[in-house]
């Protein structure tokens, strides 16, 4: 099967983080009660009139300068066809004026390749549709006995991102995608959560003879509803055309839809007549025209770096793995606070290992954002100084960071209230150090013997008698002169 | 008890008259005259007592009940109407009652207005007799066996006949002017944005305006003041402060240019008697002082065209929503796409039908850019003519309708003589500017003749002022009951 290479575009459809819907004023917010965040407008009533969100424009001129796209003139067009969950049966999209155009995504090296750069058609604005739930039978439209829809998400506003034909396999659509949801992430442009909905990806792929420059005929590829699931169809529908292809057959133009259950796609039985959409502007709506001071205001306020450039300034400035540079990058807020340490006196290194190693570590087992859990300002500081002047020892500080992590409240009180502070006081330890020595004749005797090791078992014994609170330093030097004869 | 609406406003502000007394005698003239004539669909007396009765009850407390106070006032159905059945002259929309009020209604009834039913129209504002109505057509008040012209026939109607002193409705292509004409009243289109059209049940979203008929042209302006202004509910509306007009109604014609429209004011398609009626009316106003010019707006031959592509087209996507899922009329059927078909082919009349599928051709793929594309840029030529002409005129005149009130039925089978009808009409529409038809004399059988007078966007002050000139040398026609 090798001598073809599969030709993958996406379109990605992301829903943004505004706190209102497209058109309307209704919240928009996953998982309320059906049919609760609904309107006349979102509803589509007679009567009714969309006006335009200024939030979500702002976030997709956000994006779009991000990525390098130009934005200029946007309008909105009507894209008409019947669907029982879309209540105007026509959907508010954008059309051959989009608001974001061009731009490029650079996805990381996956390997000795180096970078790609996915080169990007568009990003324009749409509103979402309805939820239709099929009720009865295995709840596939086919057999249900009825039908309910929830409007809640219809109007929901929508960014949809399509890409140039420039991916070539499986895992680099999905190390795009990858990539795109961290953009999105940091940019605060969506929750990115496909789980919700809130990112969902069709795509379009061929396969070709590897060099050739033509394109084979594509199929699109929908219902793909995760990052894995974008992966494993675009990697079965490349070698199910390579297959066809090379068995002599011919690739049919059509819609397939992605079945997770059985790790296939499926043609879809419906007929497959090209839809005409009879595209025209949408009379309701007046143009976009954002004015350059706006578009510079948006692009001056969102993060300067892109992810991927970020992470690798953190491992530069910070010393860091670029693997560990990488998952603070991508964590959205989390670089920016702890660059804010840094400039207000912590330690880089130190501030960046804490982040990528107890801050990480919290956020996987609790399953929050750093958005969620961030500290008050300064916490890194103050932990850095009780570091430094010998409260805590570095393994009772990522003790006290995690405690932070959860109460939020300051280093200090924290070290006060436990009674963590570091013991470093010679004459008291040294009386630990000696009551340990006495205990333990056996290994003094194998110290003597020469096995200089075994110091570290008695350095452990008063670790342990103290709670971790001894000053391993002093410690270590006081069981060595217990030690020698 | 006073006829006009600023009469009644008056007096009822100053506790001469209460609104309750006016708006139970509007609905005694309804109840006793209306099954002849067929102007509102619905009335809702309880409501509206109970509203005039917290206007008697402003007045009784000082506080001020608004320059509309107790004045009785019938909406078209294409207004929505919260909890109140709005149908816009469909089977599709019977018994639907919407959750909220357009921003008109909420407008008039802010100013004091009682709002006393819903007036019958054409089917979703298509047609200009009035007899593509689903529930009944509407008789002429003036003659009835004749049409009282259309989409807005029944708000024509119902102030033709005196039952309502003033009445709104919503003019895309002349539906408001030549119904206006044909019943011998004012009617009014503003600038297209100058009135919000949140809970107008949209026709041609690009084309449709609210506007205000009365007898005479102050009432129109009162209302017009009132309705007028920017709404943040819709994205067309013109941020730009209004400047009332009711101040400048007694400025006269002396000084002005009007320029008459040779499209629009000769041909094989208008009566002898029109004609008759306009030059009479010219003439009187160059008595009053003004100078009168011939201009021309060359590109209007296409006008019409245009306007039946651009129309039919949004028509065609407005109307989608009609389905059966969510409100309204549902046929049941296996599916979900039979359903919608069933539902349509039952609740839409033949006019809507014609529309839609007209709409549905024109935007299709390979025939957009022939047909809807090509009627935009016309339109773009006929805005371009209206910006020559203004060069050499303030205001630009011509008969609102080529012909008087025609027999119920005459042109029910001939669509093209039908959409004529409006010839005069459209080309506002396609710029967006105001216009208005006020009455300007009778023709030989005792029916209205209209003069329709054109001025630039946001020009309206001007607009009526000329209208308020002209009326006071040609007179107003009394309602006929």
């Amino acid at each position: 099967m090798s001598g073809y290479e599969a030709v993958i575009g996406l379109e990605v459809h992301v829903e943004l983080a505004t706190a209102t819907k497209m058109f309307c004023s209704c919240p928009n917010e996953f998982g309320a009660p059906p049919n609760t965040n609904i309107c006349p407008v979102c509803l589509g009533l007679p009567g009714a009139l969309p006006v335009t969100n200024a939030a979500a424009v702002e976030l997709a001129i956000r994006f779009g300068t991000a990525v390098g796209s130009t934005i200029g003139r946007a309008i909105f067009h009507r894209k008409n066809y019947f669907y029982p969950d879309m209540p105007k049966d026509f959907q508010i999209s954008q059309y051959d004026e989009p608001i974001c155009v061009a731009g490029a995504v650079v996805v990381p090296a996956l390997d000795e390749a180096g970078p790609t750069t996915v080169r990007l058609v568009r990003a324009h604005l749409e509103e979402d549709t309805g939820k239709s739930v099929h009720v009865g039978g295995t709840g596939r439209i086919h057999d249900a006995d009825h039908t309910l829809v929830d409007y809640n998400r219809s109007g929901v506003p929508l960014l949809e991102i399509v890409t140039e034909p420039d991916i070539r396999s499986a895992e680099q659509a999905r190390a795009f995608v990858n990539e795109l949801r961290a953009i999105l992430a940091l940019l605060g442009v969506s929750d990115v959560k496909m789980e919700e909905g809130s990112l969902r990806v069709d795509a379009n792929i061929s396969v070709r003879p590897a060099g050739s420059t033509t394109f084979g005929t594509k199929v699109e590829v929908k219902n793909m509803n995760s990052v894995r699931s974008v992966a494993h169809a675009l990697e079965f529908e490349r070698a199910r055309q390579i297959e066809l292809v090379t068995a002599g057959g011919a690739v049919e133009q059509e819609t397939r839809h992605w079945d997770e259950a059985d790790a296939r796609t499926h043609g879809m039985r419906s007929k497959e007549e090209a839809m005409d959409y009879r595209y025209f502007p949408e009379p309701d709506l007046v143009p976009i025209a954002p004015d350059r001071e706006w578009v510079e205001r948006i692009r001056a306020a969102a993060p300067a770096q892109l992810p991927a450039e970020r992470a690798a300034a953190i491992a530069a400035a910070a010393g860091l793995p670029a693997n560990l540079a990488a998952a603070v990058a991508y964590t959205p807020g989390l670089a920016d606070w702890v660059d804010a340490e840094v400039g207000a006196g912590a330690d880089v290194t130190q501030a960046y290992v804490w982040a990528s190693q107890e801050v990480l570590a919290h956020l996987n087992e609790t399953g929050k954002t750093w958005v969620d859990v961030a500290p008050p300002p300064g916490t890194f500081v103050e932990l850095g100084e009780l570091v430094g002047d010998a409260t805590l020892s570095k393994k009772l500080a990522r003790e006290v960071l995690a405690d932070v992590l959860v109460s939020r409240r300051r280093p200090r009180d924290i070290v006060a209230e436990r009674g963590l502070e570091q013991i470093s006081d010679d004459a008291e330890l040294a009386a630990i150090v000696a009551e340990v020595v006495a205990a333990n004749p056996d290994t003094v005797e194998r110290y003597r013997a020469g096995n200089e090791k075994v110091a570290g078992f008695l350095v452990g014994q008063v670790m342990k008698s103290t709670a971790g609170k001894a000053n391993p330093g002093v410690v270590q030097a006081l069981v060595r002169s217990a030690l020698e004869p | 008890m006073p006829a006009t609406a600023r009469g009644i406003a008056s007096a009822v502000r100053s506790g001469d008259v209460s609104a309750v007394d006016v708006v139970a005698a509007a609905l005694r003239r309804v109840e006793a005259g209306d099954a002849a004539i067929g102007s509102f669909l619905r009335t809702y007396a309880d409501t509206a007592l109970e509203r005039a009765g917290r206007v008697d009850a402003a007045v009784a407390e000082g506080r001020d009940p608004g320059p509309l106070a107790g004045v009785p006032v019938g909406l078209k159905d294409v207004l929505t109407t919260e909890g109140i059945e709005t149908t816009c002259g469909s089977r599709i929309l019977e018994g639907w009652q919407p959750p909220y009020d357009a921003t008109v209604v909420q407008r008039l009834r802010d100013a004091g207005a009682v709002d006393v039913g819903k007036t019958n129209c054409d089917e979703f504002a298509m047609g200009s007799s009035n007899e593509n109505s689903a529930y009944r057509p509407v008789a002429n008040p003036h003659d009835r066996s004749r049409v009282p012209g259309g989409s807005s026939g029944g708000s024509a109607a119902a102030v033709a006949a005196g039952f309502v002193p003033v009445a709104l409705g919503s003019d895309t292509g002349g539906s408001i002017r030549q119904p206006a004409s044909l019943c011998g009243t004012v009617g009014m289109k503003p600038t297209y944005g100058r009135v919000s059209r949140y809970g107008l049940v949209a026709f041609a979203s690009s084309l449709d305006q609210i506007g205000p008929f009365a007898l005479d042209v102050a009432d129109a302006a009162l209302v017009y003041d009132v309705i007028a202004g920017h709404d943040p509910m819709d994205a067309t509306s013109i941020p730009h402060p209004v400047e009332p007009v009711t101040g400048g109604l007694d400025r006269g014609l002396d000084g002005l240019t009007l320029g008459v429209v040779e499209e629009l004011s000769s041909g094989a398609g208008f009566e002898a008697e029109v004609l008759d009626r306009f030059r009479a009316a010219l003439a009187e106003a160059e008595r009053a002082g003004a100078r009168v010019v011939d201009v021309s707006l060359p590109s209007t031959a296409y006008a019409l065209s245009a306007y039946y592509l651009i129309a039919p087209a949004e028509c065609s996507s407005n109307l989608a929503r009609f389905d059966g899922v969510r409100y309204g009329l549902r046929v049941g059927a296996d599916d979900v796409e039979a359903m919608n078909r069933a539902t349509r082919a039952a609740g839409f009349g033949p006019e809507v039908k014609r529309r839609v599928m007209l709409g549905t051709y024109a935007l299709s793929a390979g025939y957009y850019d022939a047909y809807y594309g090509q009627a935009q840029r016309v339109r773009t030529l006929v805005i371009d003519d209206f910006a020559a002409a203004y060069e050499r005129a303030d205001v630009l005149v011509s008969p609102t309708s080529p012909t008087v009130a025609f027999a119920l039925g005459e042109r029910t089978q001939d669509p093209i003589a039908m959409y004529l009808s409006d010839v005069c009409t459209i080309p506002s529409n396609l710029a967006g500017h105001p216009a208005i038809s006020i009455w300007c004399g009778d023709g030989a059988a005792g029916l209205p003749v209209g003069l329709h007078l054109m001025a630039p966007a946001l020009a309206e002050p001007l607009l009526f002022q000329a209208a308020a000139g002209f009326e006071a040398v040609l007179g107003t026609k009394a309602a006929a009951v």
